[in-house]
């Protein structure tokens, strides 16, 4: 088992108050999975992510846990995470394309930061020049500033420096976002081959795109509003999603050889309600066509078949599952009124 | 590379050749008649309208003046290149040049460093500042009044109550009445120490507190880029991160500082007059005071020199210090 994370909640302080982007989240990774870690913008997705490598100064831990290769994570200590980032944890971030220094040659800034992780560059330089050249750059981007690159060849530099210590974990948030399909194909299969050569044990692939999931990824979390809404392996989770969000979030891709002059493509009506104040039950229920009385509780997140787990009261009675009676009226009425 | 250079000193030629054009024009402009207030040193109540008249061409001709514009216009430009710059109408008569070294050692004495010790305390302390709670209460707000205070006003105040008060430090001259100049005197040389303090102080406090509140800023923004986030995640340790985001902020303030070592050359006009300090600031004011032609053009000539040499030395510095002004210069685009 590489990665466990047990009912972590992660919030954003903001003025108007803290903003829940991650609650209560339990999920596993094993050793070789490359986990897609899905859902909309301001889903939590990123907080998720960010927060098993690096907990900025606005997100603060509320509560669980995480475990690597049966070590526990300090994700709430950033001292004593130091020590787990880079090495063990590492992180491909959404700003790949800039996260260079500006004034100091590639190579000068790897050999700045290796060094004040403790590496000695000379032992690793001809493992990174290798790796450069796999990921179709020359030797000499380590003599080249950052302006001096091309903004594909700053990010794959960027994700060459993020594994050269081979971490068991590997987080990539939003790494084919700005890139055109072309190159988000190449990229996908960079990341691939990173895990078949060993340089990283698991990844967890954050995107909001299911295309670029459906190729590369042996699992796929979806994530609506802070909680976790299904996780499968990928081929279940594309052609046999069981959460309506899942579903409609599918159907939602434009279609190959589908011309959408004549049918509109169709989205997701509604919007995903506010962190800030998070209402009580499945948090997807204002959107969802089939909600019912029941979905005013919170529902668990449920293995329903092997391997498929997901948080959906529909889904549940679908399997034929003792869902229990729906919260008596008193209290909905209670509830909804406080709202 | 070489032909960015010769780019910039054809830059700097051209404008040179102006700024010296605005420089022969400005005197000339002046309400009044420099040879007038000359012989008003020499004549007496019994010389004669022809003796006058006599003198007046005698002196008119002795300063170039007595030829068309255009030709004075080239007589200046003949003595610039060969360092004659005429001799001083109110300095008794002393050549412009020597006049302008006497002051300009006082000057650059008390600016330079003023200067360098606004700018490299300011901006460590305002590095500081950006990520130290105490600091930024305290020095931070203390940088914001001396910035935002009226120089004259600062200059006066710190006079008044240091030396006019408390008798700490003399007000007014460069030394003591009672010495003559000289650079090999330890006395004098005490004595000069002395009396730069004050104008020194005022002029340190004002700059330092402008560069402590810019340096803040710009460190605490070079803190949330994404190089700086991304080292942090990575594990870096704080003072690499800290190095970087110092460094790039730097970058700007750098610019900063060669202008104001470009106008230390012209003196610091209100500290040399509040503390009637003989620099070349104060020699500017004697020299309007009194329409001493030669005189002013000789110092406005050095400022514009220092200027143009200032930018130049931070041209190359930059490009030293910047590797992404080199790729300007090979001609690529942004």
């Amino acid at each position: 088992m590489s990665l466990k994370v047990d009912n972590l909640r992660i919030t954003y302080r903001t003025l108007r108050g803290d903003v829940k982007a991650v609650d209560g989240v339990s999920f596993s990774v094993s050793d070789g999975e490359i986990m897609g870690l899905a859902g909309e913008s301001g889903c939590g997705k990123s907080t998720l992510g960010n927060s098993l490598v690096f907990l900025e100064g606005r997100m603060r831990h509320l509560g669980g846990r995480a475990e690597l290769d049966g070590r526990e994570l300090p994700i709430a200590d950033t001292r004593a995470m130091n020590e787990y980032r880079m090495r063990q944890v590492s992180l491909i971030p959404q700003y790949a394309m800039s996260a260079l220094n500006p004034t100091r040659k590639f190579g000068k800034m790897a050999a700045e930061l290796l060094k004040s992780r403790g590496v000695r560059f000379a032992t690793v330089e001809e493992e990174l020049r290798r790796r450069l050249g796999l990921v179709g750059l020359a030797d000499n981007v380590l003599n080249l500033y950052p302006f001096e690159l091309s903004g594909g060849m700053r990010q794959r530099a960027t994700m060459v420096l993020s594994t050269i210590l081979n971490p068991s974990l590997l987080i990539a948030d939003e790494v084919t976002s700005a890139l055109d399909v072309s190159t988000q194909r190449a990229v996908g299969e960079m990341l691939m081959e990173f895990r078949e050569r060993g340089f990283v044990k698991s990844m967890i692939v954050i995107t909001h795109d299911m295309s670029i999931l459906a190729q590369i990824a042996d699992s796929i979390l979806v994530m609506y509003a802070g909680k976790l809404a299904e996780k499968a392996g990928s081929d279940t989770v594309v052609n046999n999603p069981l959460h309506p969000y899942t579903q409609l979030l599918l159907a939602s891709l434009p279609e190959v050889g589908v011309r959408y002059d004549t049918s509109a493509l169709v989205g997701i009506p509604g919007r995903p309600p506010s962190l800030l104040h998070p209402p009580a039950g499945c948090r997807f229920r204002a959107r969802c066509p089939f909600a019912f009385e029941k979905c005013t509780e919170d529902p668990p997140f449920m293995e329903l078949q092997p391997g498929h787990q997901v948080a959906c009261w529909k889904a549940m009675k679908d399997a034929g599952l003792d869902i229990g009676p729906a919260v008596p009226p008193a209290a909905a009425v209670g509830e909804e009124a406080s709202r | 590379m070489r032909r960015y250079f010769a780019r910039k000193i054809g830059i700097y030629i051209v404008a040179f050749w102006f700024a010296g054009t605005v420089d022969f024009l400005v005197p000339r402009l002046m309400p009044g008649d420099p040879v007038q207030s000359y012989l008003s040193n020499f004549i007496g109540a019994n010389t004669t309208v022809t003796q006058y008249r006599a003198m007046y061409s005698a002196f008119a001709k002795a300063f170039g003046l007595n030829v068309p514009l255009w030709d004075q216009y080239w007589h200046f430009w003949d003595g610039v290149l060969h360092g004659h710059m005429g001799i001083s109408i109110s300095q008794s008569s002393l050549p412009v040049t020597s006049v302008i070294r006497g002051a300009a050692i006082y000057s650059l004495i008390l600016l330079v460093p003023a200067i360098v010790l606004a700018y490299v305390l300011g901006n460590r302390i305002g590095a500081m500042a950006a990520r130290r709670k105490v600091l930024d209460n305290t020095v931070l707000p203390i940088g914001y009044l001396f910035q935002a205070s009226p120089y004259p006003w600062l200059a006066l105040a710190v006079a008044f109550y240091l030396g006019a008060v408390a008798h700490w430090f003399p007000i007014g001259s460069g030394y003591a009445q009672n010495l003559l100049p000289s650079w090999t005197n330890w006395h004098f040389i005490v004595s000069v120490m002395y009396h730069w303090f004050l104008p020194f102080l005022t002029v340190f406090l004002v700059s330092f507190g402008g560069w402590a509140i810019g340096m803040r800023s710009l460190v605490i923004y070079e803190l949330e880029t994404d190089y700086a986030r991304y080292l942090r995640a990575l594990g870096a340790s704080q003072r690499l991160v800290r190095r970087y985001a110092y460094r790039n902020a730097a970058l700007p303030q750098l610019s900063g500082l060669a202008i104001q070592l470009g106008t230390v050359i012209g003196g610091n006009v209100v500290a040399e007059v509040v503390f009637q300090y003989p620099g070349l600031g104060h020699l500017i004011l004697q020299a309007a005071d009194s329409q001493d032609y030669f005189l002013l053009m000789g110092i406005f000539l050095f400022i514009i020199i220092g200027v143009l040499v200032a930018n130049f030395v931070i041209d190359i510095a930059y490009v030293m210090i910047d590797p992404r002004t080199r790729l300007a210069m090979q001609g690529a685009q942004a």
